[in-house]
Order: structure tokens, then C-alpha cells, then sequence
């Protein structure tokens, strides 16, 4: 070992929150990298509404870091544009939710250009949204979306479970050639009034490293299931999994950590060993990731013990009210449920 | 127009107060009666009443996520809505929508937390009316950020080819969250933005609920006359933050204090008292008449029942 990897192995560990951790990606890229920028709405003076880019206001000024109007179609749109003339433009579009406005610049555009130009126009940029409920606000601010991203081919998504990967993915997603949209819980985000899960705070280096896409994490590793999960409910999977050990259940969890590309590989290999699967998933249970991850386990031709389940939220939009919102959301209990179920070889 | 604001700013005292409950020591917005975010419309009010003023309930009105003070403008049933912010079963909607999301079919009142993407329902309401013949119009409400939104420009086109009988009604707080109208907006003031449509355009200052009853008075009768649409913008101010727990440090020190001092309900009360058009007897008896309504709902919302988990799948389609 040399003496510096000496060092940072006995530095003191520096648990950040994955706002920070993406705030310094983007500080340590910016510094750098002079083409990188960041823009979208509340994001240089408030920082971001989910606080990811606190701080980067005062370091680089308002040329490199932009808040706009609301006008999503003209800033995604010259997003785009910037990307093809050289620039790494980072954009935020606070909620998921918001993107039906400017589709057209992100799935027509920003991740068709570089297949349509045979290859001459890449669109190197990242966009970064929340997404997630279980905090009572509504359908129109609460929707994961993973499905509706993942589907559309051009562009890479990555959902970071915790602090660690938030950094790691972020260095990686400015760098990519290609569009990313860097889906952040706001259960994760650290931000005292989303509630935070604590697992998601986690040691950050202040290394330049990058988290590979495509690699999916074994977050905990057991014989007896497999739990697939991604962003909070890879939480929700490893408190379940605490929870199974009473009943002499070892559980592992996997973490996806993006979606394009996919790790199916990773997952094979764990249901392989474990011999039954479970998939949780907070956005909408129909032709989404529960069912590409069921599919791609299938197909591989993986042996199961009894047929695989997931847990997802159900088809409809997300409601208001606590009553009918929690319930609705897939939780720690479901998961003990739905695994004991599955070790009992039932459905 | 007086005593709905009265009624407006008590509904938003009370909501405001059972907000917080449960969320200190700290600060977490999925806790307590009223989960989720919270926008505030103290301030605005002037904006509401001086253009529902001139609304019945068979006009359809859009609203934004700041909606209260045009949902009690426009006659939204006061119990049904506050227990739809306590996510209740009594609630307009069931516990569904929640405070972004009121509905009351009854009086033709409907809002979205996307920003303004109610104006081309206001549009297609409106071009409804006029096709049907009926002399009915259509508002949407949105605030000075959206005015820089695809769906301002493309439907104040639309309804100016098609001539809709409709008004937009634009609240400028001079705040879109943290980002002032100067640095977001190109032009100072959007009613200059009606022209380029061929519509007219209003500029009113002052937050004034006179003034605005004027301008909105003239915009809705051409509408109602078949002489198309408009736009109005009425410089108000924000008295909350953004959503409640917004510590506003953006603000330039000062600004604050300065819009407290201009807050138009009291200077509507002392328009009213000193032009001997109301006693201190009567606002007594107005102010009381405004907070018991409030104080009712809200005590009954709180007294109802939640919803049902099962109740979630229902009215997914009709
Ligand atoms: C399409 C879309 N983009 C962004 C947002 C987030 N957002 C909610 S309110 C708001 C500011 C709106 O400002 P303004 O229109 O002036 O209304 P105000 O809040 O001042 O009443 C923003 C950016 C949203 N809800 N919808």
C-alpha cells in the first residue's frame, strides 16, 4: 500500500447527506471542468429546492450557475443545444411530475440526436429530478417514473441509494457523452423536512471516483431471496431483511443503481443462488421496472424455487390524503409479508 | 369583496396554524393534520375577489397551487374544503386531491400543481361556451412565472384565433419561489405580452380590490359580449413564502416589512371605515360572520372521518 492510499484508508469518514455529496460532484467537476454548468429553476440563491446545489452559487457565479425562468421547453431545449456545441450542461427539473411540459426536448431530442446523426451529435448532459411520495403531496408531485424514463431508448437513467453513489454517479453522469436523467429519492435527500432514511447517509471520499452504471450493488447479501430495489425501497429491503433474520430468513438485497443500463446480470446471478425473487419498486406496478426485471430473469432461463413477486404501487394516481396514500406505498411490513409467502412457496 | 377577503385570510390563518402542528420540534412536512406542501395566498387576496366579483357559478375558473383565495372567491364549498386539505373522507374529493388539487364541479372551480397548465382547459371551456352559445366565460388564474411558460404564449394564440370568452388573470407577487420577476421575465410587465396576440392587455397596481373590480369588470363583460379574450396583471404581493417553511432568503432585507405594511386588508378596512361605507360596528359583525364559517369548517373537517385505504381505487376512471 502506498503511503497516501495509507492516509485516505485511515482518514476520518465523512458521512454526507446525497445532497451534498451531489453538490460536490458538481463542485469538483466544475472546478475541473470549465464546460460544465448548471441550470433550472431555485437552483443558484435557494440552492435547489432539495439542496443539491447549495453553495455552488457563491464558488462560480451566476454565469455558470443559472436559474431560469420557468420555461422548461426553452431550457431543456437549449440544453440540448449547448451540449451540441461542446458544453456538459447539468439541469434540474425540481419534480419528476413536471417533465410532461418539455418532453419533447428530452425524449425526442436530447435522446434521439445521437442516433439520428449516426453518431456526429452527442448530447452530453444530466438531468437531475426528485421523485417519490409517502409525504402527502399528491399526484402531481410524488410519482417515481422510473418505467417512463427507462423505456425510452437514448438515455441513460441512474437512481443512487445513498451518499456514496450519489457522488460516484454524478462525476460519472457529467462525463457520459450521453444524456442522463439522475433520479434522486426525496426520502434520501437529506433534507430534514422530507424526513430522511439514515441509511442513505453514508461515508463520501473526497476522491474523484466514479460508480460504473450498470453495476448493480449487493447492498446486503443472503441465500434465501432475492430483494431487488432502487433508491428508497432499497431501504425499505434491508429493514425487511433485519427483520426476516428472527424468522431464520437471509435475505439479499439488491440495488440496482441505474436502470439504462441495467445489471440484469447481477440479478441473475443472485437469484441464482437464492432461488426465489422479489422486485420493489415505488412507481407504478404495470409495464414497468417490476416486470422488466421479473422478464429478465425469466428469460435467462434462471431456475426458481416458486414463482417471483414484486411489490410495486398499484395503478392508480397517487392520492392525497395519508389514509389512502401510505397503504399504497410498498413498506418494510409488505416485504416480510411477501417473502415469507415466497419461502412458503406459495403465491 | 371585503368580507371574502376577511373569510380568505381567516381560512389561511387557521390552515397555517394546524399546519405546524405536529411538525416541530422538527420540521417534517409528512407529519401532522395537513401533510405535503402548503402555499399561502395572504396578500393576494384582492386579486381573487375583485375578479370573482363578476363570476357566477355556472363560469369556469381555473386556479393555481396557490388556490384558496380563489376558490372562496368563486363559492367552493368552504367545509368540503377544508376537509379536503385535512385529507378527509368529507372532502371535496375525497382525500384525494388535497390542497393542490380542488375540485368542485358545483361551481365550476378546478386547479393543478403545474404550472400554468390550466390555461388551455380555460380555453377549451371557454370555446365551449361560445360554440353552445351560452353566455358563460372562463378565468384561469396563474401567477407572473408562468407567464413564461410554453402554455401562456401558445393559448393566449389559440384563444385569440378562436375568440374565446375568456380572461387571464395573471397574479404578480414579483416572486416565482426564489426568482425575482426581473431576473426570469424579459419584459417588465406581461399585460405588454397581450399584444402580440392582438388581445388587450390591463396592468393594474396598487393591489387594489377597486381597481381590480374595474378591470376585470370590463374584461369579462367583453368576453360575455362575444369580444374575445384578455389579459389582466395585477400587481399583488406574497406575504407567506413560497410554501410554508420557505425561510425566504432571498428576499432583500426590507422587502418584507414594506409588504406588511401595504397587507390590503387593512387598508381596505380603513378605505371602508373612513369613507363612512362601513362602521366599526358593522366590520364587527363581518369579521365575526368570516371567522365563525372558518372556524366551522375547520372544526368539522377536523371532526371527520379519513378515508378508507381501499377508497384509493375508486374514480381511477369513471
Ligand atoms: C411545469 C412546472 N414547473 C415548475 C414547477 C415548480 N414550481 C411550483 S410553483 C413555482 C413558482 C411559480 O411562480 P408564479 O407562477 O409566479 O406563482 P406564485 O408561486 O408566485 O404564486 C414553480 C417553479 C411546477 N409546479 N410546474
Amino acid at each position: 500500500m502506498t503511503a497516501t492510499a495509507t492516509i485516505r484508508e485511515n482518514r476520518a469518514k465523512r458521512n454526507l447527506t446525497i445532497a451534498k455529496a451531489m453538490a460536490e460532484a458538481l463542485a469538483q467537476e466544475m472546478r475541473r471542468d470549465p464546460s460544465v454548468l448548471v441550470m433550472g429553476e431555485d437552483i443558484a440563491a435557494l440552492g435547489g429546492v432539495f439542496g443539491n446545489t447549495r453553495g455552488l452559487l457563491e464558488e462560480f457565479g451566476p454565469a455558470r450557475i443559472r436559474d431560469t425562468p420557468i420555461s422548461e421547453t426553452a431550457f431543456i431545449g437549449a440544453a440540448v443545444g449547448m451540449a451540441a456545441v461542446g458544453m456538459r450542461p447539468v439541469v434540474e427539473l425540481m419534480f419528476v411530475d413536471f417533465f410532461g411540459v418539455c418532453m419533447d426536448a428530452i425524449y425526442n431530442m436530447a435522446a434521439k440526436n445521437c442516433y439520428f446523426s449516426g453518431g456526429q451529435a452527442n448530447v452530453p448532459m444530466v438531468l437531475m429530478t426528485s421523485v417519490g411520495g409517502g409525504y402527502g403531496d399528491a399526484g402531481q408531485h410524488s410519482q417515481c417514473l422510473y418505467g417512463t424514463f427507462a423505456h425510452l431508448p437514448g438515455m441513460k437513467v441512474v437512481v443512487p441509494s445513498n451518499a456514496y453513489d450519489a457522488k460516484g454517479l454524478m462525476l460519472g453522469a457529467i462525463r457520459d457523452n450521453n444524456p442522463v436523467i439522475f433520479m434522486f429519492h426525496k426520502a434520501l435527500q437529506g433534507m430534514g423536512w422530507l424526513g430522511t432514511v439514515q441509511g442513505s447517509i453514508n461515508d463520501v471520499p473526497e476522491d474523484d471516483y466514479v460508480v460504473p452504471f450498470g453495476q448493480a450493488a449487493i447492498a446486503r447479501a443472503g441465500k434465501d431471496v432475492t430483494i431487488v430495489g432502487l433508491g428508497a425501497t432499497v431501504h425499505l429491503a434491508l429493514d425487511a431483511a433485519q427483520e426476516l433474520i428472527a424468522a431464520g430468513i437471509e435475505a439479499e438485497v439488491v440495488d440496482l443503481r441505474s436502470l439504462v443500463p441495467l445489471d440484469r446480470a447481477t440479478v441473475c446471478a443472485s437469484v441464482t443462488k437464492t432461488g426465489r425473487l422479489l422486485v420493489v419498486d415505488e412507481d407504478y406496478m404495470s409495464y414497468g421496472v417490476s416486470g422488466e426485471i421479473i422478464a429478465s430473469v425469466v428469460e435467462a432461463g434462471t431456475v426458481l424455487k416458486s414463482p417471483p413477486r414484486r411489490i410495486a404501487f398499484p395503478d392508480i394516481p397517487i392520492p392525497f390524503s395519508p389514509t389512502l396514500e401510505r397503504p399504497a406505498l410498498p413498506s418494510a411490513e409488505k416485504i416480510v409479508a411477501a417473502v415469507t409467502a415466497l419461502l412458503r412457496g406459495g403465491r | 369583496m371585503y368580507e371574502t377577503m376577511v373569510k380568505s385570510r381567516a381560512f389561511e390563518e387557521r390552515i397555517a396554524t394546524a399546519y405546524f402542528e405536529g411538525k416541530s420540534p422538527v420540521f417534517n412536512m409528512a407529519n401532522g393534520p395537513i401533510p405535503g406542501e402548503m402555499h399561502l395566498s395572504n396578500g393576494q387576496e384582492p386579486c381573487a375577489v375583485g375578479v370573482c366579483a363578476h363570476l357566477d357559478a355556472a363560469d369556469f375558473v381555473t386556479a393555481t397551487h396557490r388556490p384558496h383565495h380563489i376558490a372562496i372567491a368563486k363559492g367552493v364549498d368552504l367545509d368540503a374544503m377544508a376537509a379536503e386539505i385535512f385529507g378527509k373522507k368529507t372532502g371535496l374529493s375525497g382525500g384525494r386531491g388535497g390542497h393542490m388539487h380542488l375540485f368542485d364541479a358545483r361551481v365550476n372551480f378546478a386547479c393543478s400543481g403545474i404550472i400554468a397548465q390550466g390555461m388551455g382547459p380555460a380555453v377549451g371551456a371557454a370555446t365551449a361556451f361560445k360554440l353552445r352559445d351560452e353566455k358563460r366565460v372562463a378565468v384561469a388564474f396563474i401567477g407572473e412565472g408562468a407567464a413564461n411558460q410554453g402554455a401562456f404564449h401558445e393559448s393566449l394564440n389559440l384563444a385569440a384565433v378562436w375568440q374565446a370568452p375568456v380572461v387571464f388573470v395573471i397574479e404578480d407577487n414579483g416572486w416565482g419561489i426564489s426568482v425575482a420577476k426581473a431576473q426570469s421575465t424579459a419584459v417588465a410587465h406581461n399585460d405588454n405580452r397581450a399584444a402580440s396576440y392582438g388581445m388587450p392587455g390591463h396592468r393594474v397596481t396598487g393591489n387594489d380590490p377597486a381597481a381590480i373590480f374595474a378591470a376585470a369588470g370590463e374584461a369579462i363583460a367583453r368576453a360575455r359580449a362575444g369580444g374575445g379574450p384578455s389579459l389582466i396583471e395585477i400587481e399583488t404581493s406574497r406575504l407567506a413564502g413560497h410554501f410554508i417553511g420557505d425561510a425566504e432568503g432571498y428576499r432583500p432585507a426590507g422587502e418584507k416589512d414594506a409588504l406588511f405594511a401595504r397587507d390590503p386588508i387593512p387598508a381596505l378596512r380603513g378605505k371602508l371605515l373612513g369613507e363612512k361605507m362601513m362602521s366599526e360596528a358593522d366590520d364587527l359583525v363581518l369579521v365575526k360572520r368570516a371567522e365563525s364559517a372558518v372556524e366551522q369548517a375547520i372544526a368539522r373537517a377536523r371532526a371527520a372521518p379519513f378515508p378508507a385505504a381501499a377508497e384509493a381505487f375508486d374514480h381511477v376512471f369513471a
